[in-house]
């Protein structure tokens, strides 16, 4: 289960700035997430749910903000949103020179702490 | 108590990035070509491997990482080729990650190798995630799993640089539609480069090796 490994990170990342800021408790974790990377959330938030206990993260909510894949023809320059099709030739023009503008972000944006 | 929101703005890989960079540095000091192979399990990686060895004899000096949840068969395969190589057990973990390699990089000769194989953990999804330090990364997806595996998994052939189509000995019985299968995988990465090997006839064999060999000209 690479989500395992992905929520290690995320719990290191998140206590590192959480304690930079000298808080005492983090709530809320805003994460974004392209929908070009394959983790799901719910896994996610259950690993975290475990490994977080005792420390500063301990019962903090993860909120998934999900960029969706956005395309852009580089033939044509049309931009489109493939959503679920796995076909990525050009609406516009027909061509194959997709090139992926949004979609592969996979960071923590922020943290709120009290 | 006041709550207040923390800008953070950092990568969540980025810990597995830092050795990656890492990785490449090494390899880059032994002048080494790195090749990340990934596949669902069963799709010939370790045979394409075995067979680039013997069709890379005397021209290139071949080394490989073998990634697997348990066991040395795949190590043995390779070495039995008589080239070095090391074994990752990843235990529980679905892909290899940089920490792994870097420590497998230290057990090998480096400077005896042009190319190194990192044989990833049978798995479509989760490898695609984890940059290894590797200058080229190649998917394999073979007959029998059917030509409509770029709609199932289009992270992965969105994110190689080489896709070898492997078991071509088996089209004559199976209904894979090549052309259609390419054009899938090229619409999702138009850059994309493809070969269709049969590891078992060595058919397409020679055009993947010789690539190969132009790829580590020094």
């Amino acid at each position: 289960m690479h989500e395992l490994a992905v929520t290690e990170n995320i719990l290191e990342i998140v206590g590192r700035h959480a304690r930079a800021a000298e808080a005492e408790r983090v709530l809320r974790i805003h994460l974004v997430i392209g929908e070009l990377s394959s983790i799901v959330d719910d896994c996610v938030q259950f690993y975290f749910d475990y490994l977080s206990e005792d420390s500063i993260a301990e019962g903090a909510n993860l909120v998934f903000e999900r960029v969706p894949i956005t395309l852009r023809c580089g033939a044509c320059g049309h931009e489109w949103q493939p959503g679920d099709a796995a076909d990525w030739t050009c609406p516009a023009c027909g061509l194959a020179r997709a090139g992926v503008t949004a979609g592969r972000e996979f960071y923590v944006d922020s943290i709120e702490v009290e | 108590m006041t709550t207040k929101k923390i800008p953070v703005i950092e990568r969540i890989m980025s810990a597995n990035d830092k050795v990656a960079l890492e990785n490449r540095r090494i390899l880059d000091e032994h002048n080494t070509h790195a090749i990340n192979i990934m596949a669902s399990p069963g799709a010939g990686k370790t045979s394409l491997i075995v067979s680039t060895i013997k069709a890379l004899k005397g021209r290139r000096r071949v080394g490989a990482i073998e990634g697997d949840l348990a066991s040395t068969v795949d190590s043995e395969k390779v070495k039995a080729a008589g080239v070095p190589a090391a074994q990752i057990n990843t235990g529980r973990m679905c892909h290899l990650d940089a920490n792994q390699v870097h420590d497998a990089l230290g057990e090998l000769p480096l400077d005896d190798i042009d190319l190194l194989f990192i044989e990833n953990v049978g798995n479509m999804v989760c490898p695609v995630g984890f940059a290894l330090g590797e200058h080229t990364r190649v998917a394999v997806s073979s007959v029998p799993e059917g030509d409509d595996k770029p709609h199932k998994y289009p992270t992965i052939f969105a994110n190689v640089d080489v896709l070898v189509i492997n078991k071509t000995d088996l089209l004559p019985h199976l209904p894979f539609d090549v052309a259609e299968f390419r054009r899938l995988a090229k619409s999702l990465n138009p850059d994309v480069r493809i070969f269709e090997v049969s590891c078992v006839t060595g058919e397409g064999l020679d055009e993947w090796s010789e690539w190969l060999v132009q790829l580590t000209e020094s």
